[in-house]
């Protein structure tokens, strides 16, 4: 949405293609419902590719290469076309930077991998798109609860986005952020390891859950919507009361405002 | 074929797909690593693995090994051919102390019933705190400075380097000419049991390093 | 012991302890073989102090080198050049050694292996070798090859002697009995010294220090007689010849310095080419190890050296499946290994686990990728290993040759899934991945999807999804899974936001 009133917001003038993706899209709505609230709101105007499905790593972290192709092909489709591809999910933005090329390769298909490589050069995980590419960490916020921050391992290590998120959370105003111990860990999450290997992933949830808990924190933020939905999970079962939520979610609230 | 000829054959048919020829690597070799004084970061990382280290000047050297066999409580000590004659002698003089200089013939069980072993060292590598014997004049063959309980080892200021690729530029020569080289970092040490780290086990279990400086 | 006297026998009529059973049967896949570990609370208790000291110790020597990257990628480098020129380094090598004085023997696999150390030790007519702590003679199953040849190998490292006197096996690279506390420790001395060698002390407490000096009188005497010894290496100089083995307690020096004839088997990967490489590999290995800045003792020898050590000096070139890593341009990656451990060290999996449920001696995300390449994905274990991991990516940013560990077990995992495929084995699971991927190849498929999905949560009366059968009971057994929301995120911008637009 560009309307004169954008101008001199950090956005302006920027058309972002939202990636929603999947998991979000049918499970989490409300996460890209946010981060279109947040985009708006410093300016840019958001787009949706309904083109769009899927970053395909389920089918790739589980060695299924030829399935996760389809996947390579309608993210192309969808969003060769932007400057800016932004999701809510370091592990869906990860995948896409690290697998789609090696996929189209793979597969023999040299020139999906040329385009994969160029639209994936442009898709960025929401916070680091805030923090360095629109160059802001103050987005406004106010979310007044105490909140701890896993940061996910995909988000960490494969989509490298930092402490964007960290500075994002710095800087809302009314949160206080208690650290997490041992917050580098995995979840034990790792998509179809929780099924394949479901006795290791559950102790290793288990272990990340009593962390956040003795944290004594309202909310786990994450960038990543199904490690929070494997660690809430336990956390659920065990009537804790911290509950999960995306920071794009908390990015999106304002004082006074409905988000 | 032989199996020398057949592990070759399966590395060469695995390699197909290397065209080109061994690039460079980018990396430059024996750089030293920079700090503010080799010497003084020596002893302090030397004293850090719980050896001890005495800086003296040459002048003082017999008197220092002496000084090392005392506190450390030896009383019957080997010296490798070719130690220093001044170092030699006084060792020689000293009432309570057995001196035997090795020529060869003495067994793994000779020495096991020797306490102490003198060497001197070919170079010191200051951030790691280590002591490399490439085994020549004065350090003797390798069970020497391993079998007895106490390692007394005499290291020259001007033979410590800042760092392990300066150490390696120096010791390739020796390597080079066929030696063998121990490279010593604190008395021996196990940390097998929870990760504890105990100091002394199958190697000396003190280590004693005079600095000669000057 | 002399060559002409009776060997001692224990009460099983053996040499040396007996290896645990279970090594001798098929073992379990992994997820099943992970059960027995994630239930030894002792163990767990064990491997979270020993990880979480070692991971601290690493973490502080590695921050104290100014270039870590760029050695890192140094040693990357020099290992990718020697492994796509191997040949030429394993025969200069094979030269320098041969200069040097030393005999040179090639093995295709593990029984060549044994067959060459069996005939060179019955050759020095001894019936006892000590060893240095090595992957590879491991990797070979030596010990009970020597055994059944009637020749007792003997452990000298303080974690091996652990675990050989247990009659366990190694749960890790680095330090074997991570996975024994103080206490299984001074119980082991106890009962099993005696029946091997010089037993025990009397009042021998749980000090790490006293059990150290336990295992130095034990091994002892072993060192003082001991005629034979064997070693892996560390490193391997092509130019000049020269092995390398890093250490900490000195029985390595005592293995590779007082015997008469030292065997040493070395893995073809081992080779660097020249004496300068080691500058890289020095730094990188300790650090990323121990967590040390230096290891206590690092030994290099050049064939026999004249009034110095053992003079019949043998050097076995051991394939044993390392060519079959190598012909996979992806896989041979994993070839670059130094076996320093750090990633078993950082792993979550690992932590949890333990080693014995990887089912060889190459345990945790390395020997994840490494015994697939290796010993091929025909295999129950091997198929399993690739999928034992969370993909979090810990290890990667640890190894010290960046050996991509996380792309490498989405890639054996390819190679798994393509094996299954070819022989139409599990046909469930491909068949629902193909359905998803259906879905996932068009957007009008997923938005059915989606509908299917919303409409479920619109008409169900629940919340929260607690403990449910079947296969999904995998993830309730401990979780609640929130209802699907009643409007996918794709219906709320079609009905709110396209137009706004």
């Amino acid at each position: 949405m560009t309307s004169p009133s954008s101008t001199g917001l950090p956005g302006a003038g920027k058309t972002v293609a939202l990636f929603a993706t999947c998991a979000n899209d049918v499970m989490f709505p409300d996460t890209p419902k946010a981060v279109v609230t947040l985009l708006e709101r410093l300016g840019c105007r958001v787009v949706f590719p309904e083109e769009q499905t899927c970053c395909g790593q389920v089918f790739t972290n589980t060695g299924y290469y030829p399935e996760a192709l389809p996947s390579v092909k309608t993210y192309v489709k969808a969003f060769s076309d932007y400057d800016y591809v932004v999701g809510p999910s370091g592990s869906c933005v990860g995948a896409v930077r690290h697998q789609h090329a090696m996929l189209a390769e793979e597969a023999g298909d040299h020139g999906l991998a040329r385009e994969a490589t160029a639209v994936a050069a442009r898709t960025f995980d929401i916070s680091e798109f805030l923090v360095n590419v629109l160059g802001v960490t103050d987005v406004g916020a106010y979310f007044p609860h105490r909140v701890t921050y896993h940061p996910t391992c995909h988000s960490m290590r494969v989509a490298k986005v930092g402490d964007a998120p960290l500075q994002l959370l710095r800087a809302v105003r009314g949160l206080q952020l208690i650290e997490l111990e041992f917050a580098e860990q995995c979840c034990g999450f790792g998509g179809t390891f929780s099924l394949k290997n479901p006795d290791v992933s559950r102790a290793m949830v288990n272990d990340k859950a009593r962390h956040v808990m003795d944290t004594g924190a309202e909310y786990l933020v994450t960038g990543d919507n199904l490690c929070a939905l494997n660690i809430s999970g336990v956390i659920h079962r065990n009537r804790g009361g911290v509950k999960p939520i995306h920071l794009a979610e908390i990015l999106a609230r304002t004082e006074g405002g409905n988000q | 074929m032989s199996a020398r000829d057949d592990v070759l054959a399966r590395v060469r048919a695995s390699l197909t797909d290397v065209a080109e020829p061994d690039g460079p690597v980018d990396w430059a070799y024996g750089l030293p690593t920079a700090m503010a004084d080799v010497v003084d970061r020596f002893v302090e990382t030397v004293t850090d693995y719980k050896a001890t280290v005495v800086r003296c000047g040459a002048s003082e050297l017999p008197g220092q090994v002496m000084r090392g066999l005392m506190e450390t409580g030896a009383r019957t000590v080997v010296l490798p051919a070719g130690t220093d004659e001044m170092l030699h002698r006084t060792l020689e003089m000293a009432a309570d102390l057995s001196v035997r200089v090795d020529d060869g013939s003495l067994t793994a069980a000779d020495l096991d019933a020797t306490d102490a072993v003198v060497t001197a060292s070919s170079v010191g590598i200051a951030e790691t705190g280590t002591i490399v014997l490439d085994h020549g004049p004065g350090q003797g063959r390798r069970a020497l400075s391993l079998v007895p309980d106490r390692h007394i080892c005499v290291v020259r200021a001007a033979d410590v380097v800042s760092d392990v690729p300066e150490a390696v530029a120096r010791l390739a020569t020796s390597v080079r000419a066929g030696r063998p080289l121990t490279w010593i970092s604190g008395p021996s040490a196990t940390s097998d049991i929870e990760l504890s780290r105990v100091e002394g086990v199958h190697g000396p279990r003190h280590l004693w390093v005079i600095l000669v400086e000057g | 012991m002399t060559a002409t006297e009776q060997p001692r026998r224990d009460k099983d009529g053996r040499l040396t302890p007996a290896p645990p059973e279970w090594t001798t049967r098929p073992a379990a896949p992994f997820p099943e073989a992970a059960v027995k570990g994630l239930e030894n609370q002792v163990q767990r208790a064990n491997l979270r102090h020993a990880t979480g000291t070692i991971r601290a110790k690493r973490a502080r020597v590695v921050a104290e080198v100014d270039n870590w990257q760029d050695l890192r990628s140094a040693g990357e480098a020099i290992k990718n050049r020697t492994l796509r020129h191997l040949d030429q380094h394993l025969v200069t090598l094979e030269e320098s050694l041969t200069k040097a004085g030393a005999t040179v023997h090639w093995a295709r696999d593990a029984a060549d292996a044994n067959r060459i150390i069996v005939d060179l030790v019955k050759a020095t007519g001894e019936q006892e070798v000590t060893k240095v702590k090595s992957m590879v003679t491991q990797e070979i199953g030596m010990n009970e090859a020597l055994e059944e040849a009637g020749i007792a190998a003997w452990e000298t490292d303080l974690a091996e002697l652990i675990v050989q006197l247990g009659h366990d096996f190694p749960s890790h690279i680095l330090v074997p009995a991570i996975h024994r506390n103080r206490g299984e420790i001074r119980e082991i001395f106890r009962e099993e010294m005696g029946v091997y060698g010089t037993p025990a002390p009397e009042g021998l407490s749980e000090q790490p220090a006293e059990l150290a000096g336990a295992a130095r009188t034990h091994l002892r005497n072993k060192f003082l007689r001991t005629k034979v010894a064997i070693s892996g290496a560390n490193f391997a100089v092509a130019e000049t010849g020269t092995l390398v083995v890093v250490e900490s307690e000195g029985n390595g020096r005592m293995n590779l310095t007082l015997p008469e004839t030292l065997i040493s088997v070395v893995g073809i990967e081992k080779v660097l080419p020249t004496v300068e490489d080691l500058e890289v590999f020095l730094r990188l290995l300790p650090r990323s190890s121990t967590g040390e800045r230096m290891n206590p003792y690092t030994s290099m020898w050049t064939g026999p050296s004249a009034g110095d050590g053992p003079q019949d000096v043998h050097v076995i070139l051991l394939d044993n499946g390392r060519t079959n890593a190598l012909a996979d341009p992806k896989g041979r990656e994993a070839l670059r290994c130094i076996r320093c451990s750090a990633c078993l060290n950082i792993c979550p999996v690992y932590e949890r686990v333990g080693g014995h449920a990887y089912g060889s001696v190459y345990p945790g995300p390395i020997g994840a990728i490494l015994n697939p390449q290796l010993r091929g994905v025909e295999n129950p274990i091997d198929k399993s290993l690739p999928f034992a991991s969370s993909l979090c990516g810990a290890c990667n940013e640890v190894c010290p040759v960046k050996i991509p560990i996380s792309d490498l077990l989405v890639h054996e995992r390819h190679r798994v899934v393509e094996e299954k495929k070819r022989h139409q084995l599990n046909q469930f699971e491909p068949a629902m991945m193909k359905a998803a991927s259906w879905v996932m190849a068009d957007h009008k498929h997923l938005e059915a999807a989606g509908t299917a999905s919303s409409l479920a949560g619109k008409l169900l009366p629940i919340r929260t999804i607690g403990p449910l059968p079947g296969p999904l009971s995998r993830w309730t057994q401990n979780r609640d899974v929130p209802m699907v929301p009643a409007q996918t995120f794709r219906q709320w911008w079609k009905e709110n936001h396209d137009e706004r637009a």
